[in-house]
């Protein structure tokens, strides 16, 4: 069986971390997710970052914003790779159902982490 | 209105320049000055997802910016021009139309910079390009975000 997909973190100051702590409270899985920050990188600087963290492994990028800095780094280094996918707007019910499911394609295992992480938004009455 | 922002940014267009500084200015359009973003169809995307479709995004080249700088200058909305490199801003700056002012929103680390501010990292030969343009009369600031103190150029030169 192929090695499960690493998942990457990327987001402004300190979101990465943060949601890496909440996924590793939660589900007790410390080996599926990297943190990067942008912090005090340029582009370059960012996708050195990006590189380190995916390591040359299959792997979805989690990316905070559509849009900015970790977005431009990640899709750019993802057009230079096939066996690596972006996914934007980074919550928590999606980094916990993609832990559980690094079996996948990085392609559909972006899509179902965008899928689960949808589902988690809504507005219940109060 | 007009510019009211020339930005000096490496991340070029993202989420200081669309929310930190479009918001209180209430932009209605940013201008992208890179010539490599400008020949890029899926970077112009990339950049033009992180901005609300009501803001218009326009990609130039240094030589398209300085061609159309009065435009820009004449328009009823609010801008931001943004570039990601003191010599494109320099440029610019020679055009005859004029650019009065330059914020210095964001440079980061790289082999040959120093940390100048928090956010701004220089060469040598970039900092004495930032007072020649202060020498030609143009007022140079750092400023990340709209909240925070301007930083005149001679505290970070």
């Amino acid at each position: 069986m192929s090695e499960p997909l690493r998942g990457v973190i990327v987001s402004h100051a300190a979101v990465a971390q943060a949601l890496l702590a909440a996924v590793t409270v939660i589900t007790g899985v410390r080996d599926a997710l990297v943190p990067v920050s942008n912090d005090g990188c340029d582009t370059g600087a960012l996708a050195e970052r990006l590189t380190q963290a995916i390591d040359n492994k299959p792997a979805v990028l989690f990316v905070d914003l559509p849009g900015g800095s970790c977005l431009t780094s990640s899709v750019r280094l993802a057009r230079s790779k096939t066996d690596v996918a972006v996914v934007t707007g980074v919550n928590l019910a999606m980094l916990l159902d993609f832990v559980f499911h690094r079996d996948l394609s990085p392609a559909d295992a972006a899509r179902r982490a965008a899928e689960a992480g949808s589902r988690a938004i809504r507005t219940p009455a109060a | 209105m007009s510019i009211a922002l020339y930005r000096l940014d490496d991340r070029l267009i993202h989420g200081q320049v669309v929310v930190g500084w479009g918001k209180p200015l209430n932009v209605g359009f940013i201008v992208l000055v890179d010539d490599a973003v400008r020949s890029s169809a899926w970077e112009q995307e990339l950049y033009r997802m992180g901005v609300p479709t009501e803001i218009e995004v326009v990609f130039a080249s240094t030589e398209e910016a300085r061609q159309h700088l009065a435009d820009w200058e004449r328009d009823p909305r609010v801008g931001i021009l943004v570039a990601g490199d003191v010599d494109t801003l320099a440029a610019l700056t020679a055009n005859s139309h004029g650019v009065s002012r330059v914020n210095v929103g964001g440079v980061h680390h790289r082999p040959g910079r120093s940390e100048r501010l928090r956010y701004v990292y220089l060469s040598d030969a970039e900092a004495a390009q930032l007072r020649k343009l202060a020498a030609r009369g143009v007022q140079v600031t750092a400023q990340d975000v709209p909240t925070a103190v301007p930083v005149p150029l001679e505290d970070f030169t």
